[in-house]
């Protein structure tokens, strides 16, 4: 045989039915290779470590990580990727079932999992459940969970023709299930995430980040390190941020530094800068450094952080207390009294990350006297005028161009590489870019807050509730971030979605060593939700009341004052969610007590949980400005400032505007998130981009359509008709004509060449709160009921979600298979929080020591939606993406009390927890 | 540009052993995540294309494991019933396109304390073979593996197969995995159990190994001369106590307590033992 290769810098590799000549050090891993060697970026990078599936590919017929695999090792062996799926252009039978069945949100999953279900397809056409769970077990998915995915892979298995989505008719948009408009790009691999795309000059960016999380520091002399790595161009501290070197989503909070001056408080804070060529800031390993570190003891947990001998994290702060939120109503006190029953307890929440499966990203380049940056994000203007006040420009010098965003959650909505990205650009005069690792994503961004609370309910002996008094302490971490969002948020829905006359309610943001703790889909509602649910069980027990009759009773309903004393006049649907569940509930706890009757070592149970959820900004103005044009040639071009960060908002904004327009949603492009190109629609956060946004598009389009009709003298009624470009227009008999050629481009160089501009602007009404938290601070609120089914391993603690109801009140639902992918999706989450995640620093910042669900954990769900609806939202459609997952961690704490008896109080429900729990109970 | 050797002669192979420090890589399943934002710099030993140490044999001495035999390979190779819980380990090992690259001489190798492969490995006697360019040398496996992440393999040698010895290779067996989620999870805890009954329902062999409960996998000597010669019944199992699973030294971590591992690990042992020996001899 022949002798050893020596280190070979050329080889030819074949690649979906291609040869390729490739030109990369044999250790390369092959989807580096794909990506930056032959312009494959459908295959994703989430991890590097075989943690996540993102890079799955097949090799010689075999699914393998294409992260994991040396260039070396390829080989002869063919290689086929997601571009390599569609034949001629056609999507594949499985593409389109993922396009149909709604299988793709964010997408930065779908090509892994495309590939992972090819080749289970490709050996067994025929698949059962089983063997496609254990096909795609290999692949996280943090959007769907997962359920639409392997519905998807069945329907291929089963032959079935694919016929899901529709193409409705011009004004038939709106509660259609209309496949993404975004979604072929999801299942062939062409969507541009941030990692995808940048300047083939661009240098690269690196940031050192603190390991220690309390520490001072300073850095020595920089020129042997530079005389060290020539190809390392500049590095970037405190000194060189040329604006105010402090971040923060509020205007007066400004906390958090671009880059650490001295002080680091997390272990994660960004120290210095590095910026060259990839292969220098990749080499020079942190510990080649002038950095000398003074670590101090951190302020972990919030004993410690509230100690009053602890020391403070910001000397501005000397108690640690960021901020206090309050609510009263009423008089507690004497209802606790007076009540007939009362239940109390304390429960405590995990720090959660968010886990999307792209990690952050982006590029940054000066153009003229302006900067670009390319980036995922959830908020592109806030991004610009951050980054803007960061690098001391105007606002409108900077663009910021989202990417197609592979998941957010809430993680996105502060900004990340932005400010970083904006300095060394415009510093050097050269495009730069970066990806974070999966640790840095990990260790840098932000978490939901762990809370503790303390809370307690009461009830008169008919059942009805009278009171409810509560205490939550939020570890807000180092900065921050959106502490002051959850302290505000908290005291409104702590009491859950029930009329209760009495309530009393404290929070408080409390500012530590840990990762800074910002907004997560629901912002500390999902926390509160496990105490007030939990209550509301003991309550019913005590009153003699079967757990969703007692919640009937005190649902609240329209014409009833809230916590805040908002009277609610509509879409207040929480009874219509609980008689939906309520025919699943009985038959389901019936079922659970005849099993474990006869069961051993396993036990079954059902809980319940219920939840409301404010849509849009607490009390806070948060508009939506949306436009539509048509140019000369007749193409409708929907100009939206709203990310679609794989919720659907694309989608479902296209709906809208469609019908308030009067033409088949097919006929609209899109161009989402461009700050010179769209107006502010406000960051996708908050479930409010259906409710704000999809008002707005709804008044774009109905402002487009009154101009077209006014050009033609036609009636309201008219029907409007889009032939090349002419816009022809039938009102009864009438036809009439509007020859788009014959206009003149609006002024003011709309960027579309547009002749005709709808626009629409909402901001939903809300008032302010006064001193006790009294006021109307959403215009309307999401409900839901879910119910979950719970086996629960009682000599090992394990527990296993079988199955979930969940019915949500969603106003209308616009597109009912995104609806359903969002609750799916939530529900994933709830039960990740629920069950299993749980992220500590230095110790969890992987996808194999942080856990989230995976394919196989997910039980099988079966959705209600409600309709009742919002006068206020487009066609009455409110926000969803929160509400999906706040029920359902208090569904299955109730579910594992149902079965064993036991509260858990403490999330998450590991088995260790669950186990010791029982111990107790036994002992 | 670093030195990358992918040899296709063991005897090349060793020799670059023998003359300088090689990392050693076989299905990148444990090197690369062990390099996540670092460049990669170290001189590499690609051994993928050494086809000898490939595949599972068997003659009258035993069965041999080629190293790089993956565990898609083992699942999927026809063996008797004493090897169905290495199989069913296979199947727990990360997800499809873990199983597709990572080999079995690659998780020994790694020697993490929650490795999936070596308690069913323990529990088959299972030797492993080192070669270097001096000669090869065998080891039984729990001499091998040392302790978190350090093996006796000096830095001139090679993993180059697992020998199973005949006379281990009777009876029946089972492997438990316990964590917190299902699919690519790192387990808490493991156990892995290989019995052989007489006619007459005797266990007259019984080898127990259990994972992820020390740092590196035990097997269970106690337990094993406990259960030796008696006749499976409930009541036997309810004999598995904490002092006979000496050997076992969990810690508490984020997976959970040293406290709930000693619980889950006899739980497990009840489960795989019953399910072995509940059925007819």
């Amino acid at each position: 045989m022949s002798a050893s290769k020596p280190a070979s810098t050329v080889q030819t590799i074949q690649v979906n039915g291609q040869h390729y000549t490739v030109h990369a050090a044999p250790i390369t891993p092959l989807a580096t290779v794909l990506r930056d060697e032959l312009g494959l970026y459908g295959t994703k990078i989430g991890c590097e470590a075989g943690d996540c599936g993102a890079c799955t590919v097949l090799l010689d017929g075999a699914q393998v990580c294409a992260c994991l695999l040396p260039l070396a090792q390829v080989g002869a062996k063919p290689v086929v990727t997601v571009e390599g799926l569609a034949e001629h252009g056609q999507l594949s039978l499985l593409q389109q079932a993922f396009l149909e069945h709604g299988a793709a949100q964010c997408g930065i999953c779908t090509p892994g999992m495309l590939m992972a279900a090819h080749s289970l397809l490709c050996s067994n056409p025929q698949p059962d459940r089983q063997q496609v769970l254990d096909a795609l077990g290999g692949v996280l998915c943090r959007c769907t969970g997962y359920l639409k995915i392997i519905e998807a892979v069945l329907a291929v298995a089963a032959r079935s023709t694919p016929a899901q989505s529709e193409q409705p008719a011009a004004g038939q948009a709106v509660g259609a299930r209309l496949a993404k408009v975004d979604g072929v790009a999801k299942v062939t691999g062409r969507e541009i995430y941030a990692a995808d795309q940048a300047p083939a000059d661009s240098l690269w960016l690196r940031v050192v980040r603190s390991p220690h999380a309390r520490a001072q520091f300073t850095v020595g002399d920089l020129a042997p390190v530079y005389q060290q790595f020539p190809g390392l161009v500049r590095i970037f501290s405190a000194a060189d941020v040329p604006g105010n070197n402090g971040f923060g989503i509020y205007p007066h909070i400004k906390d958090q530094p671009v880059l650490a001056d001295g002080i680091v408080r997390y272990r994660g804070d960004a120290v210095l800068a590095l910026v060259g060529d990839k292969r220098s800031v990749t080499t020079l390993a942190d510990e080649q450094l002038p950095i000398t570190w003074q670590p101090e003891a951190p302020l972990l947990g919030l004993d410690a952080a509230l100690d009053p001998a602890a020391g403070c994290v910001q000397a501005d702060k000397p108690d640690n207390i960021l901020i206090r939120g309050r609510l009263r109503k009423g008089d507690t006190e004497s209802a606790f009294r007076d009540a007939a029953h009362q239940a109390e307890g304390v429960w405590q929440t995990s720090c959660v990350e968010h886990a999307y499966i792209e990690p952050e990203a982006g590029y940054a380049r000066r153009v003229g006297d302006r900067l670009e940056i390319f980036v995922t994000t959830q908020a592109p203007y806030m991004d610009r005028d951050e980054t803007a006040q960061v690098l001391g420009l105007e606002p409108t010098r900077i663009r910021i161009i989202p990417s197609a965003c592979g998941g957010g959650f809430g993680g996105k909505l502060d900004i990340s590489v932005q400010p970083l990205l904006g300095l060394a650009a415009w510093h050097l005069n050269r495009p730069v870019r970066c990806v974070y690792t999966r640790p840095e994503s990990m260790r840098a961004s932000t978490k939901r807050h762990p809370a503790r609370i303390q809370a307690r309910a009461a009830c008169n002996a008919d059942g009805s509730l009278c009171a409810f008094e509560f205490h939550g302490d939020f570890d807000t971490g180092a900065y921050a971030s959106w502490g002051p969002t959850v302290a505000d948020r908290v005291p409104i829905h702590c009491s859950g979605p029930y009329f209760i006359p009495n309530v009393r309610a404290d929070s408080v943001a409390v500012l530590s060593n840990a990762p800074p703790s910002g907004a997560f889909r629901g912002f500390g509602v999902p926390q509160a939700a496990l105490a007030h649910e939990a209550l509301m069980d003991a309550l019913a027990q005590q009153a003699g009341l079967d757990p969703l009759e007692f919640r009937l009773r005190n649902a609240i309903r329209a014409g009833q004052a809230t916590a805040s004393g908002q009277v609610l006049t509509a879409s207040a649907g929480l009874a219509q969610c609980l008689e939906a569940v309520r025919p699943h509930w009985q038959k389901w706890r019936t079922e659970a007590e005849r099993y474990n009757a006869h069961a051993d070592n396993r036990r079954r149970g059902v809980g319940i949980g219920c939840m409301w959820y404010g849509c849009g900004n607490t009390s806070m103005s948060n508009p939506s400005t949306m436009r539509i044009g048509i140019d000369q040639a007749g193409k409708l071009t929907l100009y939206s400032g709203a990310v679609d960060i794989g919720q659907g908002a694309n989608t479902i904004l296209l709906q809208i505007a469609a019908d308030a327009l009067g033409v088949p949603a097919g006929q609209i492009r899109y161009i989402m998130g461009d700050t010179d190109l769209t107006a502010d629609a406000g960051k996708s956060s908050a479930s409010r981009q259906t409710l704000v946004s999809g008002r707005a598009a709804e008044l774009a389009g109905m402002d487009l359509r009154q101009q077209i009709l006014r050009l033609t003298n036609a009636g309201p009624s008219a029907q409007i008709e889009l032939a090349g470009g002419t816009i022809r227009v039938l009102d009864g008999t009438r036809e009439q004509h509007i020859d788009l050629t014959a206009l003149a481009p609006l002024p003011g160089g709309d960027p579309g060449g547009d002749v005709l501009l709808g626009e629409g602007s909402f901001d939903p009404p809300t008032s302010a709160l006064d001193e006790n938290g009294q006021g109307a601070p959403y215009a309307t609120y999401g409900f839901a009921a879910q119910i979950a089914e719970v086996e629960v391993d009682i000599d090992l603690g394990t527990v296993q979600v079988r199955r979930i109801v969940a019915a949500h009140d969603v106003g209308r639902a616009v597109n009912p298979t995104q609806v359903e992918g969002q609750i799916h999706g939530g529900i994933a989450q709830g039960l990740g929080l629920a069950l299993m995640e749980d992220y500590i620093p230095g110790r969890t910042e992987n996808l194999h020591d942080y856990l989230i669900p995976t394919a196989g954990d997910m039980p099988e769900i079966d959705v209600i939606i409600i309709e009742d609806p919002e006068p206020l939202g487009p066609f009455g459609a409110k926000g969803i993406g929160e509400p999906a997952l706040v029920p359902t961690a208090p569904a299955i704490l109730g579910a594992i009390q149902h079965a064993t008896g036991v509260r858990i109080h403490q999330v998450p429900a590991t088995p260790d927890r669950v186990l010791q729990a029982l111990q107790a109970t036994r002992e | 540009m670093a030195c990358y050797l992918r040899p296709e002669s063991t005897t090349e192979a060793l020799k670059a052993l023998a003359s300088a420090p090689y990392t050693v890589l076989a299905g990148g399943t444990d090197f690369y995540p062990a390099r996540v934002g670092q460049a990669l710099t170290e001189p590499v030993l690609d051994i993928s294309a050494l086809d000898a140490l490939r595949g599972i044999t068997t003659s009258e001495r035993g069965y041999r494991i080629g190293a790089l035999t993956t565990w898609s390979e083992l699942l999927h190779t026809e063996l008797p019933p004493c090897f169905d819980g290495l199989q069913q380990a296979a199947r727990e090992i990360g997800g499809v396109q873990i199983q597709n690259t990572g080999t079995v001489g690659g998780n020994l190798c790694n020697a993490s304390p929650a490795a999936d492969g070596i308690p069913n490995l323990l529990a088959l006697d299972a030797e492993v073979e080192l070669l270097s360019a001096h000669g090869s040398r065998r080891l039984p496996l729990a001499s091998f593996v040392l302790g978190n992440r350090r093996t006796a393999r000096r830095s001139d040698e090679l993993l180059s197969a697992l020998h199973i010895p005949a006379a281990s290779t009777g009876g029946r067996s089972a492997f438990l995995k316990l964590g917190a989620r299902r699919y690519l999870v790192i387990s808490i805890v493991m156990v892995a159990v290989v019995v052989t009954r007489d006619q007459n329902g005797v266990l007259q062999d019984v080898r127990i190994a259990v994972g992820a409960c020390s740092e590196t996998a035990q097997r269970l000597p106690r337990l094993e001369q406990v259960l030796c010669g008696q006749r499976y019944s409930p009541a036997l199992l309810q004999r598995i106590s904490p002092p006979l699973l000496d050997p076992l030294h969990p810690i508490d971590d984020v997976r959970g307590s040293a406290r709930y591992r000693l619980n889950a690990a006899i739980t497990l042992l009840q489960r795989a033992l019953r399910q072995l020996l509940e059925t007819t001899p």
